[in-house]
């Protein structure tokens, strides 16, 4: 495993030429981690998962690169191969219905015009990010840790859109649809469902740009839930339709899919099935160091920069630690710039490292407690990772 | 006046009158359309990508048995609604786990 480990080298220190001219392709650090580098209109190259419908990984690198992940980097999911391709801004309405007083049906204008515009930074992350690092290894997109970003959404709330349509008494949940369709008939539609205290919380947000820029076409443009501290799959891309329910949505993507173990871990021992479920919900806290991957190699000297980011689903990080002996002893590092609670918080450490080699990990808490373990849970989704994670470098 | 108006005009017309249909081209020879030959390929690639590019497939853990791969075809006709034959979903389901249950070499 170590030895594997070594020779695939880290995530973005591996990208090669592949035997087709041309094509280049990166090395994910886990088996069968091969994967093309991808080219698509408005993406800097991009780590190829699927090819339709698009599925693109953010290069782990960017992340270095400052606390807000450009757009063009930014990673991409669909779960429908329907995906729209042209979007007629005149006809385009977001359409606001079911259980309550006064159907809305309005055109982005409309949306940007009637309701008074917010920000907020969020990260938003796809449940299965680093899945291709369970052990045992689960099916489903075999991500190493590049299916997440940290962005500036400019939107209105959900909430003052929810007021405008009057939401009637007896109403539960919301769902969300967006422009992408499935590709057969009986393949439930992507359609996702918030309860109506969280849609209507004020912080939940229809977003039409993203870094200061209209969304990206991948990323839901011209509209996109924004769902702070929560996974990616309550971010309907493409959004065009708003239902409210009086009763709880039973659709697939709820029901049956995007499902954790019904318990305080949301994990199961390995290799075994939970008894019961409930729909995924925030980020577990997780921090990255960006600094380093794996395999660099150090010139031997005082005090060696190290840095990265981490998040939670909310609460806000209150500390990043550094451990150099396996977790036996922990130094704490300097955070960075607060962009707010949801966003990934930038930190910094210097860290004296003798000749040899080291495994250096990062831990962040929360305010809220929440710590990451140093052992992986376990789900058969492969959903929520948030081990300790570990870089190994060598100093000489 | 004139010389700040021409440029105000041209910015005003730009943005009331952008283009209304945006669209995205998606760029070509991203997508694969082949599987290793062997006896249900053939069957496995008209099924399989009639919804979904091949990587989904060949990007999947290997070494994972027989059962892994079962699994995943009965998930995407039973619990997606892929509209596939239970004929062809057992040649699928064989064909794969042959190709791609064993850990790779």
């Amino acid at each position: 495993m170590l030895e594997r480990r070594q020779l695939l080298m880290g995530m973005g220190a591996s990208i090669m030429l592949a035997g087709k001219a041309g094509a280049e392709t990166i090395t994910l650090p886990f088996a069968n981690g091969e994967r093309p580098m991808v080219r698509f209109p408005g993406k800097r190259p991009m780590i190829g998962l699927t090819a339709r419908p698009p599925q693109l990984e953010t290069p782990f690198s960017v992340f270095g690169e400052g606390v807000l992940t450009p757009n063009d980097a930014f990673f991409v999911r669909y779960h429908m191969s329907d995906i729209p391709l042209s979007i007629d801004m005149d006809s385009y309405r977001l359409n606001v219905g079911g259980h309550v007083d006064r159907p809305l049906s309005l055109s982005l204008p409309e949306l940007k015009r009637m309701f008074k515009p917010t920000e907020i930074v969020a990260v938003n992350q796809c449940s299965g990010n680093g899945r291709g690092f369970f052990e045992p290894r689960v099916a489903g997109g075999q991500l190493a840790h590049g299916a997440m970003g940290n962005a500036r959404w400019t939107g209105v709330p959900l909430k003052t859109v929810l007021e405008r349509a009057g939401l009637k008494a007896g109403a539960q949940q919301v769902t969300f649809n967006g422009l992408d369709n499935p590709p057969a008939p009986d393949i439930a539609d992507f359609v996702k469902a918030l309860a109506v205290d969280h849609a209507a919380d004020g912080e939940v947000m229809l977003a039409w740009a993203m870094n200061g820029q209209d969304l990206p076409f991948l990323n839901g443009f011209p509209l996109r839930l924004v769902v702070p501290g929560y996974f990616g799959t309550y971010w309907v891309k493409h959004l065009n339709e708003i239902t409210v329910l009086d009763k709880p949505f039973d659709g697939y993507w709820m029901k049956t899919a995007y499902r954790v173990p019904d318990n305080d871990c949301q994990c199961v021992p390995v290799g075994t099935k939970p008894t019961s479920t409930r729909p995924i919900g925030k980020f577990a806290i997780r921090s990255f160091i960006t600094s380093h991957v794996d395999g660099t190699r150090i010139a031997r000297g005082k005090g060696v920069a190290v840095s990265g980011i981490a998040f939670d689903g909310g609460s806000g990080i209150a500390k990043v630690e550094l451990s150099t002996d396996g977790g036996a002893h922990w130094r704490e590092a300097t955070l960075g710039e607060d962009l707010g609670k949801y966003s990934f918080r930038p930190w910094t450490s210097s860290l004296d490292l003798a000749s040899g080699d080291h495994v250096l990990m990062a831990r962040a808490t929360a305010r809220s407690g929440e710590t990451q373990p140093m052992e992986p849970s376990w789900n058969p989704a492969g959903y929520l990772r948030n081990v300790v994670e570990t870089v190994k470098v060598r100093v000489s | 006046m004139m010389v700040l108006c021409l440029p105000v005009a041209a910015i005003i017309f730009a943005v009331a009158a952008p283009a209304k249909v945006v669209t995205y081209t998606l760029p070509e020879g991203t997508e694969d359309f082949t599987l290793p030959e062997g006896e249900g390929s053939d069957v496995t690639v008209a099924n399989c990508a009639a919804c979904h590019s091949l990587d989904y497939i060949r990007t999947q853990p290997r070494g994972k048995g027989a059962q892994f791969w079962k699994d995943e075809v009965h998930k995407m006709v039973a619990v997606y609604g892929a509209p596939i034959e239970p004929a062809d979903a057992d040649i699928i389901s064989t064909y794969l786990a042959k190709t791609y249950g064993e850990p790779v070499k």
